[in-house]
């Protein structure tokens, strides 16, 4: 299982400023193992998903190119104190993690 | 034939409708059943890219309310940092290419609700190269590119 993501919502008025981070290697393939020789095989997040309270907000889908730990950032208006964040991600191994927050 | 026809949807047909209904196979996903385009993200150039993503290169517009936002010269090529803002109206989604690496597609993010059309995000670039960001916005794409200038590749190693 990934390391957990950090999620910030930060409120200012209605607007809530979103901000992820994800522990993620986001291996490209392209890239050689320095003792080996040999290439390194592609790990990286290919999509992930904002949910506010349930509902999807955001689907979005990410190429090799994203650097490594990966930090997304949004804007959401109308959010109030308690409405809850639900990100996702899957990479190209299938492996997935889903995490939360509350607007303080 | 209209004998065989009920036959089918009443026995067999019907029967296995309802299982894979039970099973959550035939659920009506609204959004969460996009798999990973891979034709656009594995696309080596930017027309292969755009075509994956149905969006033909001659349609876009340039357009001033697409605002991309990054350094000029970009001294760590593994990070460089990203922000686009669309101030089209009815925006519902924005692609990222980094024209020279060796796939261009870097994200693509749909919005909905009381997401705002903006996005800011990291990537990594080959070499210096134009990064052109595209927006659909009422079944329209437009456009907008900046040239980002690296002095230190991000993918080599």
């Amino acid at each position: 299982m990934a390391d957990p993501m950090k999620i910030r919502a930060r409120l200012a008025g209605d607007v809530a400023d979103l901000r992820v981070l994800m522990a993620h290697p986001m291996e490209t393939g392209q890239r050689k193992d320095a003792r080996s020789g040999q290439p390194i095989p592609p790990h990286f997040i290919q999509k992930f998903s904002i949910a506010l309270n349930g509902t999807h907000v955001l689907e979005a889908q990410t190429g090799m190119a994203v650097s490594r730990n990966p930090v997304f950032g949004f804007k959401l208006a109308g959010i109030k104190a308690g409405d809850k964040f639900t990100i996702t991600w899957t990479d190209n191994h299938g492996e997935t993690r889903s995490d939360e927050t509350v607007v303080a | 034939m209209d004998e065989l026809r009920r036959h089918i949807l009443k026995s067999g047909g019907g029967a296995a409708l309802a299982l894979l209904l039970g099973a959550g196979l035939l659920r009506p996903t609204r959004v969460l059943a996009a798999n990973w385009n891979a034709p656009a993200f594995e696309s080596k150039d930017v027309a292969g890219a755009l075509r994956g993503l149905g969006a033909g290169a001659a349609q876009a517009q340039a357009s001033a309310d697409l605002k991309l936002d990054a350094p000029e010269i970009a001294e760590n090529g593994a990070v460089v940092p990203l922000e686009i803002v669309s101030k089209i109206p009815n925006t519902s989604a924005i692609a990222v290419l980094i024209e020279k690496n060796p796939q261009p597609l870097a994200g693509h993010f749909e919005f909905s609700g009381p997401l705002l059309p903006q996005v800011s995000l990291r990537v990594k670039m080959a070499e210096t190269s134009m990064v052109r960001v595209l927006a659909l916005a009422g079944g329209k794409y437009y456009s907008s590119s900046k040239e980002i200038k690296v002095t230190a590749g991000g993918c080599g190693g």
